[in-house]
């Protein structure tokens, strides 16, 4: 069977940094209903993986692809359908909650104010939607963030250490969007530390060292 | 369901001016230069004003290039340094729009303000009244293009941590055609002769940065991401 075919698939892909060779052919298959767990030591490259597959850094060597097509060739239609959310939250702290969610989702999507309102009441911060970001906290900035993940209707999911802070509360409910995002179909690529725990056709692969 | 390019450049613009004037120092700042960096040569030269009518032109404009390189520097840098340049350059809508329209509303801010206050500071400098269009003509295509210019710039130092500097290396030397010929056309309109050629010239850079700059840019701004 060529699981490549229905979703994302990365074969032998190396980086090098300067001298480093961070990816040392890594290879991996996502497909809807399907996460993927990438852990592993600091510096093992996680992030750059996740960098390569969202199409930001081109790999020295290997092949990404999306729908059976290498990703270079339709580089703006696939980078359309995914939602990337980096380790730091990416907000503008001199705009809105609201603001920065219509200004980086409505790039992607025709989108209505309420149905931005209601992602973020999804994720627990509708009272933050009309603060500037600068006065967020760190989780509530975490928490926009997924708000602006969930608003872009993406089929992929690409998330860097999403559980960084966020309470306990905030991981339960980082889990269950995680779970309710697979369970309609989606595919989800997150990068984290510690085991998740979130009931669906979950794999893992271990960057070690 | 799908953005168009026209209303995804309006979204983008939309933002730059949303966050412009949230930060109205940093929209000022090149404005005050400006003034200030004229006013002081009239100080600072002798008290005739056939001497410094001699002077305005070159004054002037290389007051507008001094003014709008402060800016320049900040075009990618601040959506770099908070990660918003990732996401804009994921968001599906190609980076070469983002740049142009990311740098289209920076000359709104800078060079098209400097543009409308550019007659107080021509009549500080004794440009007569009838050399003010020609004047506010060629600073506007001058510098447009030299956020065009700049954009090339900032895109290949967003990544350096004192990249003003450099930037600064960068444009000014590629500016300097920009200088000869804006300082001409404003010297020929204070003279009462005809500023055509001189206009013309700068029409002619302007309608080529535009058309070539922004891809120069986005491969540079490529090349930083990674």
């Amino acid at each position: 069977m060529n699981a490549t075919a229905d979703g994302l698939s990365v074969e032998k892909v190396h980086v090098w940094r300067g001298d480093r060779h961070v990816l040392k052919g890594v290879s991996l298959n996502l497909g809807p209903r399907q996460l993927l767990h990438v852990s592993g030591p600091n510096g093992t490259g996680k992030t750059t993986l996740l960098r390569v597959v969202c199409g930001l850094l081109r790999p020295e060597q290997g092949l990404v692809s999306w729908l059976g097509t290498s990703i270079a060739s339709v580089r703006t239609e696939y980078q359309a359908t995914l939602a990337y959310a980096s380790h730091e939250p990416a907000l503008k702290a001199d705009l809105t909650a609201l603001e920065n969610l219509r200004f980086a989702v409505g790039l992607k999507r025709r989108v209505t104010v309420d149905e931005l309102r209601s992602c973020l009441e999804r994720t627990g911060v509708a009272v933050c939607a009309d603060l500037p970001a600068r006065v967020l906290s760190a989780g509530q900035r975490r928490r926009v963030a997924m708000a602006r993940v969930l608003a872009m209707n993406a089929s992929l999911w690409l998330l860097d250490e999403p559980f960084t802070n966020l309470d306990g509360a905030g991981a339960d409910l980082m889990s269950g969007l995680l779970q309710s995002h697979v369970e309609q179909g989606g595919a989800a690529l997150v990068v984290a530390h510690h085991d998740l725990k979130i009931d669906v056709d979950m794999r893992r692969l271990d960057l070690g060292p | 369901m799908n953005v168009g390019a026209l209303e995804a450049f309006g979204l983008v613009v939309r933002r730059e001016l949303c966050l412009s004037f949230r930060r109205p120092d940093q929209l000022l700042q090149p404005l005050v230069f400006f003034l200030i960096v004229t006013t002081l040569f009239p100080l600072g030269l002798s008290l005739q004003l056939s001497l410094l009518r001699d002077m305005a032109p070159g004054v002037l404009w290389v007051a507008a290039l001094l003014s709008s390189l402060l800016s320049l520097d900040a075009l990618f840098k601040s959506d770099a340094d908070d990660g918003t340049l990732e996401q804009l350059a994921l968001s599906g809508q190609g980076l070469t729009l983002i740049v142009v329209a990311k740098t289209f509303a920076h000359w709104l801010v800078t060079g098209a303000a400097l543009v409308l206050v550019s007659p107080i500071v021509g009549t500080a400098l004794g440009i007569p009244g009838s050399a003010f269009a020609t004047m506010m003509l060629s600073l506007g295509l001058g510098t447009l293009t030299l956020s065009w210019l700049g954009a090339i710039g900032a895109g290949l130092t967003v990544g350096l941590r004192r990249g003003n500097v450099l930037l600064s290396l960068i444009v000014l030397p590629l500016a300097m055609p920009l200088l000869i010929f804006g300082a001409g056309a404003t010297d020929r309109a204070i003279s009462g002769v005809s500023a055509t050629g001189a206009l013309y010239f700068l029409a002619a850079l302007c309608v080529f940065t535009c058309t070539l700059a922004p891809f120069a840019a986005t491969v540079a701004l490529r090349i930083t991401l990674e």
